[in-house]
């Protein structure tokens, strides 16, 4: 598998902010990468450097195979950062005209990716009348418009309507699904839950963790139960192996599990001892849990 | 390089603003030949203003170049905005990640500048041409063609002004204040030269004054009114006498490249500097 972006120790300083600290991750072909973070974690400052328009403090980064100037490689790059940014009184087609020079690229591939994002039939229409949502869209196809290698997406549901939200996600995941590695900034859990294979969380400018979404907590899941009679249920669990945490709130106790335990075999037990559960749901944890529980690990 | 230039005249070309400005520049630099139709009809006194000799070759060269020069502070508007814009969409940060370099950025706004100073000064020449065709008392090739450095200053001239507001472009961000950093610049030049005068001596002032850069620039054509036939023999009438260097030097126009290269490297540096 080929290294797209390697980001080695990088740091940047506002002044006596550390935007960013330290950050080392990979980049590989093929994945949807996620970075997340709370607001001002350093996200778009990390984006910022390795696109060429926020000088970093110390630290390095390479494109590709790190042969190539970062102008040359960002040719190769599709990427939004924060809002669209187009000229206004230019319409979508000159706009993307524009982008295909910088890029050199041809022409052609414009209508291709006007139609892609659903704007063909408004592209004689200046930017500045387009909606938040078509702006966003439009800024898309921008970055598709070289057949990127990789496409760089920052907040890209940021302020958008949940019709916009929907489009953008759903225009993410076909361009994802045509083999583009994409790497998304978002604060959003769920988007990046949605979306993404690979994570990346950000704290205050530090990594908390990369790798694979799925296994960035070893948990086995946990249990919301109720029964007839809730005191015996809880000192049953809690005389259970298989359970750690225990917690009850609004008549329904919450288990979580140390160890694997399918759901009917917990019926089952608990049937044997002489109790009738009432509800029953076994669920993984969500990534916003899983967030909750690192972020909090590293400020206590 | 025509990469460049396509890319900042696709900017230019498309907003409705720049373009009107664009027309108006140059259809004023052509207006300069309705100066020839200036005439007074007034019972005994008939006075036609190309028959004065402003138009004579070499004078001509001189003449327009001093005239045509003001018109200027037209596309000065365009470039300041030009640059000023790209911070105000944000587009410069969007030029950036698309796979433009910072070089390639000041290069495509220092590109279009020279090419603004090119035709203006291609202009000039082919209207002080045909009317001194028309209008010149004296028509040999030798004398036609004498004297065409004042082109020459003319162009530094314009590049050395145009790199000037796109750095004040670049500087302040935004095209009013860097407009109006441009007249206080002006009055600055002016205030410092008072001083030095007040304070020092007129000739350690003048030398002071003259590497300033807006006076390197406007200096660098001398007013030419004086030199005229007519207001030269009035003069000689009222017993004042005239002894004044009209020609251009080389010194001037090598201190005004100078500032050239200073504004585009200082715009590159700033750039480069700055967190976008």
């Amino acid at each position: 598998m080929s290294t797209i972006l390697t980001i080695n120790n990088l740091t940047k300083k506002f002044g006596y902010l550390t935007a960013v600290n330290d950050l080392s991750f990979t980049i590989e072909k093929g994945n949807v990468y996620g970075i997340l973070g709370p607001n001002g974690s350093g996200k778009s400052t990390t984006l910022g450097i390795v696109l060429n328009v926020v000088n970093k403090t110390s630290g390095d980064f390479q494109w590709f195979d790190g042969t190539v100037s970062t102008h040359e490689a960002l040719k190769k790059v599709g990427a939004i950062i924060e809002r669209p940014n187009f000229y206004p009184y230019m319409s979508a087609e000159q706009n993307l005209k524009l982008v295909c020079k910088i890029k050199e690229v041809p022409y052609d591939k414009i209508r291709e990716k006007l139609e892609l994002v659903g704007l063909l039939d408004r592209k004689d229409d200046k930017f500045r009348t387009y909606s938040l949502g078509m702006k966003q869209r439009l800024a898309i196809a921008s970055a598709l418009l070289n057949d990127p290698e990789i496409l760089i997406l920052d907040e890209p549901t940021n302020g958008l309507d949940p019709q916009g939200i929907h489009q953008i996600r759903s225009l993410i995941k076909e361009i994802a699904s045509r083999g583009t590695t994409i790497l998304l900034a978002s604060h959003l859990l769920d988007e990046v839950e949605k979306v993404c294979s690979h994570v990346v969380i950000l704290r205050k400018g530090k990594k908390l963790y990369s790798g694979r979404v799925d296994e960035m907590i070893a948990s086995h899941g946990y249990f919301v139960l109720q029964s007839n009679d809730q005191e015996k249920l809880i000192s049953l669990l809690e005389d259970h192996q298989a359970f750690g945490r225990i917690n009850r709130d609004n008549g329904l106790i919450t288990a979580f599990l140390n160890e694997p335990l399918e759901a009917s075999d917990l019926n089952k037990l608990v049937f044997e001892k002489g109790l009738v559960l009432s509800h029953l749901v076994k669920r993984k944890e969500s990534l916003e849990e899983q967030f909750l529980t690192l972020t909090e690990d590293q400020s206590n | 390089m025509t990469r460049l230039l396509q890319i900042e005249a696709i900017k230019l070309w498309n907003n409705r603003s720049s373009r009107i400005l664009i027309i108006a520049y140059f259809v004023l630099l052509t207006s300069i030949a309705l100066i020839a139709a200036i005439k007074f009809d007034i019972g005994p006194i008939q006075f036609h203003l190309a028959d004065q000799g402003i138009f004579n070759f070499p004078y001509i060269w001189h003449f327009n170049t001093y005239i045509t020069a003001w018109f200027k502070l037209f596309l000065a508007i365009i470039i300041v905005s030009m640059m000023a814009n790209e911070y105000s969409n944000k587009t410069i940060k969007q030029n950036l990640i698309d796979g433009l370099s910072k070089k390639e950025f000041i290069l495509s706004k220092f590109i279009t500048v020279v090419v603004f100073a090119l035709i203006s000064t291609v202009f000039v020449f082919v209207v002080s041409l045909v009317l001194g065709l028309i209008f010149s008392d004296y028509n040999e090739v030798g004398i036609i063609f004498s004297d065409l450095e004042y082109l020459i200053a003319f162009f530094a001239k314009l590049v050395g002004f145009f790199s000037f507001c796109l750095f004040l472009g670049m500087l302040v961000k935004r095209s009013a204040f860097a407009l109006g950093f441009l007249v206080l610049w002006q009055a600055v030049e002016g205030i410092i030269y008072g001083l030095l005068v007040w304070r020092t001596s007129k000739s350690l002032a003048d030398t002071v004054h003259q590497f300033m850069p807006l006076e390197a620039m406007a200096s660098l054509i001398k007013e030419p009114f004086s030199r005229l036939g007519a207001v030269q023999s009035v003069a000689n009438q009222l017993g004042e006498e005239f002894s004044k260097d009209y020609a251009i030097h080389f010194s001037e126009i090598l201190i005004v490249l100078v500032w050239v290269a200073f504004f585009i490297y200082a715009s590159y540096w700033l750039l480069k500097k700055r967190d976008l």
